[in-house]
């Protein structure tokens, strides 16, 4: 309930809090939104000795697209501007999908996309989504800026590859080379609830063909699943039943569940197949809460 | 005057707490406070302020209980620093009712037995306050999807919805036409 | 003259909104974690990470080093003034602070004192404890298995983990009845461990003032009188020098009945050092450690003739106490009320046995919204019920018809020694199920069968035994369980009324003014409601077991009685007449000759401080101590719909009635509210709430991530029904406690619409809460899943 002592720096740029990080070493945390860290902190489970708090960095809050369409996601946009963006329930379903679905509606009003990347856990659902969409987070060090497609940022159970002294300023979605649709589902015992199996689909169709497909698990792994295999059967060809069929059991087959007390290996299993198979058949329909 | 006295150790530093002063305004209030970083803001407002109304319900930001407006936003108090109130606008349940006149939600709450025990109400409460400020005509569904991030253990929330409802009407009323305009786009909701 | 208007005084009857919000709507209520006191000083404490272990050294050396912290207690510490250990309410010990071992996860090790809490928790991290590990037992089955570990090996002659064994009923007359049988249906199941979780946790703030002797503690306590008592007895301080306040109450629902060893600890604390010492427990804590409830395995069979008339029931229950028996229950029914089984129907015999065993699990056994475990028993009956329903191919609603206790058999004596006094049951059900459709209901879920839709409908009805006592049979450790209420009118007629019970949300402080208004006629917005101080209120067995309106409410309007009675005198005073011609209306006494000439309530208020005859005794109070002559016996009916996702397990509730008969209902608006509260407990137990662990004793559920409370979201909507009324033949004003019945007879309403849904399948049982994945299995693998400890893992 009560965290341990720390020192807290609140810098105004960016440069200053990355000279905090480089002095202060591996023990230093970033505190952006904090709905993952502060709780951590009071059950002492994280003991940071330094806080660089970034919250008063101006120009980190945006989500924005650019003239190609590549949407930029900045490391102070929180969960709700997600929730509530036009740009997003026009253009990006699968993000759209996914956005009221994450924690509950207070923690959404400080969380972050970009921290939630950071925090890795798991059973976080914007990894999945960004993942499936194949987005990359940029991260931002002394020697300056480098882009880190988040399959390779997010390498394990609250892992990531940040160097102690770089800050994911910004995450950075490609432009999709058609249509979208796709979607998000999660299957939560309640509101707030973490996934006990979570699936992103993310598909870019042109022509009559889906020229990208992206699947991502939430909660079936020791980290976010990049279904790829599932994503290729999908890709280069009409949707029919037959590709949605042969794309859910791959991605059934790349889910690595553990039975526990949100149910057994066998049940999760299953859950990603039958989301999967509920995405690619709706196409863009709206996400839903427990399936 | 304050002040802070320590047990003399015999040769021991004194504590020697790094403390930041910060600035803020509560329920209006402006406020300067000498703090310690690790300090959540649940406990400023709490011990600090003596504003008792925002209450410590669990250790894991689920329950809600300590949900105060930041810059008109809902936020769950125990997961904020009190640091990061510097500069920051607040408003606690102690802030809704002015000095004559209860918040349409406090009444609303009174009117439809909105609460039993009392001790999610505060929260509950702003967190509806947040809710009708973007949304002056919500449905019952709205209601229920805004509340979803506040635990009550005693109502089963049918009338907590019935009283948020019962303000938002009042509120209607009482605002002259026209103003009723959107804050903040309302944030769609999943299907159930 | 007119008559008052009851309604319009907030009289019995009125849906009068209630006094305490006024505080709680500000933020102005006063929980105990609000009490700030000078020179206060706070508590945390160190919690045992394992379940069971043998403690080989606590080295407390670098916690004394940190600056602002003033005491360091451990186990040693309190064994030297021989409070290591304290006793139950249930005739076992507890350990306060460990000493030889810990015995489940979170068992309470040490805890410090310093300046703020934050500093006690740093220092409570700076304790070495060095553990060797013993093997842990999760369930009742381990615990009686050939060399398991014994748990208790601190008390003598205990050589297993049998805590005790229990029956009632008539064993042989059970088993002829069962060899006549047409057809016996057997169901076996596990009730899992619960937890009451109030959004507010326990804590205390102890305050031992040397110089005066006077121990003063502030605490989160549903029966601050049984705690007065429990101080005395360990701490052995004279009971006239503690004063115990429970102050606003975030919610009980059973949590805050037992004495818990953070309230000992800041005891001792605050009587070592001199100052007030606050502990405020913290989310994690009050899951782990606190008065769990149910984790119950049932085991039943009902006796059938061909045409659905029960012959005879028998039932086995194994009872996971944890490490310690420390329910809070009347003592001579060691497994609670559980023999209220199968109260709502007639059945000539029956037999009961029970067995209590020792795990390595936080203890508990409380009655969480629940009568002594009345919960389980309700829940087993209407699962059974609609069990052997299926079996005889007949339909749910008319074999509950068929064998409900008739209107004309109360008072009706179960075969395990219950009388239940009064009801309609047959007409509570009829409204049910013509309020949920029920027939259409049926013809629809037959329809979307055929496609491949599941529907269910789940019924289920209770008869709940609340209000213990009466004080023949009902006694805790010995205290017999009355209750009581004061009652003082002052000159000008406004009056404060006292109890022994202790509101947590259920609205006292609005409803007894409403008693008293309908016994004398004093507006309720002229009496004032006080309870929860030990110094001021009369002696009382608190809030739990919906036993307030039952008995304290009742004590309130007998109070009210002798009250009038003096009031009478004073009329026939003021009027010149005599007491025999006086006749009470309302408000009012008149002189029946002449009804013109009357004096009010207030005017005989005034009398008795201003006017009394000769020879009367100055004032208008009193005090009024009730010993029920029976409990009062609630009944309702509760049916759910809900349709099940036969892909991913996933149930939604369509609609819910609730039909409850709590007798006369002193304020509509607060019975609905707490109808409504615990049908929401009910959906929760049945599809989210549970509390586990692993095999190592590793509680799964300690927190609100894993320990799920719904939300609004979730939360279904429900329709209620208030049309039968049977008023208790006893109680004064013939109400019956309610606070608990939803949530006592909900839960089967919600796991037999599942269960109906899925009947084509074999399937007997689904454990809860229904998970998704439970359900999904049993779909697809057609057998029933159990859900008790050891949680499953790969």
């Amino acid at each position: 309930m009560y965290p341990s002592r720390f020192r807290y720096e609140a810098p105004q740029s960016l440069d200053e809090a990355i000279g905090l990080l480089h002095e202060a070493g591996d023990d230093a945390k970033v505190l952006a939104g904090g709905q993952s860290l502060v709780p951590l902190m009071k059950l002492r489970f994280a003991s940071p000795e330094l806080i660089v708090d970034i919250n008063n960095i101006g120009g980190l809050a945006y989500h924005r697209a650019d003239a190609d369409g590549t949407l930029r996601i900045g490391a102070l946009c929180r969960h709700v501007d997600l929730e509530r963006s036009h740009l997003l329930r026009s253009s990006q379903p699968t993000m759209a999908g996914a956005a009221p679905l994450i924690a509950d509606p207070i923690v959404r009003n400080r969380g972050t996309l970009v921290g939630s990347l950071c925090h890795a856990d798991p059973q976080g659902d914007w990894a999945s989504v960004v993942t499936a969409l194949g987005g990359t987070v940029i991260a931002q060090g002394p020697s300056g800026r480098r882009a880190i497609a988040v399959t390779d940022f997010v390498t394990g159970p609250f892992e990531n590859t940040l160097q102690p002294d770089e800050i994911a300023v910004e995450a950075v979605i490609p432009a999709a080379q058609g249509t979208r649709s796709g979607g998000y589902l999660k299957l939560e015992r309640r509101v707030g609830d973490f996934a006990t199996v979570g699936v992103a689909v993310a598909l870019e169709t042109s022509g009559g063909n889906v020229a990208r497909a992206g699947i991502a698990l939430t909660g079936v792994g020791g980290t976010t699943i990049a279904a790829t295999a599932a994503a290729a059967a999908l890709t280069g060809k009409p949707l029919t039943a037959e590709s949605i069929a042969e794309a859910a059991e791959l991605a059934a087959q790349a889910a690595q569940p553990r039975t526990d007390h949100r149910g057994s290996a066998e049940y999760k299993r299953h859950m990603v197949h039958t989301f999967v198979t509920r995405l690619l058949s709706r196409g863009s329909e709206p996400a839903e809460r427990a399936a | 005057m304050t002040s802070t006295v320590y047990d003399d150790r015999d040769g021991q530093e004194a504590t020697g707490v790094p403390m930041r002063r910060i600035k803020f305004t509560i329920n209006g209030d402006k406020k300067v406070a000498e703090v310690e970083p690790r300090l959540l803001l649940a406990h400023l407002i709490r011990q600090g302020l003596s504003l008792t109304g925002t209450h410590m319900g669990c250790d894991t930001t689920n329950c809600g209980a300590c949900t105060v407006l930041v810059d008109g936003r809902a936020v769950k108090s125990c997961t904020m620093l009190a640091v990061q109130a510097d500069g920051h606008e607040i408003t606690t349940v102690e802030g809704m009712a002015s000095a004559s006149e209860l918040h349409p939600l406090q009444e609303g709450f009174k009117e439809e037995h909105g609460l039993q025990c009392g001790f999610c109400t505060p929260g509950m409460m702003l967190s509806a306050k947040a809710l009708l400020d973007a949304n002056p005509d919500p449905t019952e569904e709205d209601v229920r999807w805004a509340l979803s991030g506040n635990l009550c253990r005693c109502t089963g929330y049918q009338n907590i919805v019935k009283s948020v409802l019962w303000a938002a009407a009042k509120l209607r009323a009482q605002a002259p036409a026209g103003e009723a305009a959107l804050a903040d786009e309302p944030a769609p909701e999943p299907e159930a | 003259m007119t008559a008052l208007d009851e309604i319009k005084i907030g009289g019995l009857g009125a849906s009068r909104k209630r006094v305490e919000d006024n505080r709680f709507i500000r933020g102005k209520g006063n929980y105990t974690d609000d009490i700030v006191l000078p020179g206060m000083l706070h508590m945390e404490i160190l919690r045992s990470p394992l379940a069971h272990a043998r403690i080989v050294s606590i080295d407390t050396s670098k916690a004394w080093q940190i600056p602002g912290v003033h005491l360091v207690l451990t186990g040693e510490m309190m064994a030297t003034r021989n409070l290591a250990w304290m006793p139950t309410l249930s005739y076992d010990t507890q350990a306060v602070l460990a000493t030889d071992k810990v015995r489940f996860q979170g068992q309470e090790v040490a805890c410090v004192i310093a300046d703020d809490p934050y500093i006690a928790k740093d220092a409570c991290e700076a304790i070495d404890v060095e553990y060797e590990p013993l093997p842990a037992i999760v369930n009742p089955e381990q615990a009686v298995a050939e060399g398991a570990p014994v748990i208790r090996d601190d008390k003598e002659n205990q050589a297993d983990n049998v805590i005790y064994h229990w029956e009632v009923g008539d064993a042989g007359g059970t088993e002829r009845a069962f060899a006549q049988a047409d057809k016996v249906s057997r169901l076996k199941l596990h009730y899992p461990r619960s937890h009451p979780s109030p959004i507010e946790c326990c804590g205390s703030i102890a305050d031992f003032n040397r110089a005066t002797s006077k121990l003063t503690v502030y605490m989160t306590t549903q029966a601050p009188h049984i705690i007065r008592a429990a101080v005395a007895l360990v701490a052995e301080l004279p009971e006239h020098m503690i004063r115990i306040v429970s102050p606003d109450i975030g919610g009980g629902f059973g949590n805050k009945v037992p004495v818990y060893p953070g309230y000992v600890c800041s005891i001792l604390a605050s009587i070592l050092l001199e100052r007030p010492v606050k502990w405020i427990e913290d989310k994690s804590g009050n899951l782990i450690s606190t008065g769990f409830a149910r984790d119950i395995y049932l085991d039943g069979e009902v006796a059938m003739r061909k045409d659905g008339k029960i012959l005879a029931v028998r039932m086995h229950c194994d009872a996971d106490h944890g490490a310690f028996f420390s329910d809070a229950q009347p003592s001579k029914f060691k497994i609670g009320l559980l023999h209220s089984a199968f109260a709502s129907y007639d059945i000539p015999v029956g037999h009961i046995t029970a067995r209590g065993t020792y795990s390595n699990k936080a203890p508990g056994g409380v009655a969480y919204r629940c009568s002594f475990r009345v919960t389980e028993a309700m829940f087993f009956q209407e699962r059974m019920i609609q069990a052997a329903a299926h079996d005889l191919g007949m339909d749910q609603a008319e074999f509950r018809r068929i064998n409900f206790v008739r209107d004309d058999q109360f008072p009706y004596r179960t075969p395990f020694g219950f009388l239940t006094d009064s009801g309609q049951y047959a007409k509570c059900l009829d409204i049910g199920l013509n309020a949920v459709g029920y027939t259409d209901f049926l013809k629809q879920r037959a329809e979307a069968r055929a496609r491949g839709r599941r529907l269910g409908i789940g019924i289920s009805t209770m008869t709940e035994p609340l209000g213990a006592g009466n004080s023949r049979e009902y006694d805790i450790l010995g205290i017999k369980m009355f209750d009581s209420a004061d009652l003082k009118v002052h000159m000008t007629g406004k009056a404060i009324v006292r109890t022994g019970a202790r509101t947590q949300g259920q609205g006292h402080e609005t409803t007894w003014a409403q008693i008293v208004a309908h016994e004398l006629g004093i507006p309720a917005e002229d009496i004032t409601v006080e309870e929860g101080d030990t110094d001021t209120a009369p002696f009382g067995m608190g809030t739990y077991a919906s036993r307030s309106t039952p008995v304290a409410g009742a004590a309130v309007a007998m109070v009210s009685r002798k009250i009038r009675a003096k009031a009478r005198k004073l009329a026939a005073h003021l009027l010149e007449v005599s007491e025999e011609d006086v006749e009470w209306e309302l408000g009012r006494f008149y002189v029946r000759s002449a009804p013109d000439r009357g004096v009010t309530i207030q005017e005989c208020a005034m009398a008795a401080y201003s006017n009394m005859p000769d020879g009367m005794e100055p004032g208008l109070e009193n005090t009024a101590y009730y010993d029920p002559p029976n409990l009062t016996w609630p009944f309702a009916v509760y049916i759910v719909t809900v349709e099940v996702d036969p892909e991913t397990g996933v149930w939604d509730v369509l609609n819910m009635v609730a039909v409850d008969d709590c007798g006369v209902r002193i304020n509509p608006m607060i019975v609905e509210g707490q109808i409504m509260g615990g049908l929401t407990e009910a959906y929760a137990m049945s599809s989210m709430q549970f509390i586990t662990f692993d095999a190592d004793g590793n509680c799964v559920g300690s927190n609100y991530m894993d320990y799920l409370l719904p939300t609004a979201w979730e939360t279904p909507g429900y329709e209620l029904h208030s049309e039968v009324v049977t008023p208790s033949p006893h109680h004064p004003i013939g109400a019956k406690g309610i606070g608990e019945c939803a949530a006592v007879g909900g839960p089967a309403a919600f796991v037999n619409a599942v269960m109906d849904a899925i009947d084509d399948t074999g399937v007997r049982n689904i454990d809860m809460p229904l998970l998704p994945d439970r359900v999904w299995e049993a779909l697809t693998k057609r057998h029933d899943v159990s859900g008790a400890p050891p949680v499953r893992s790969d």
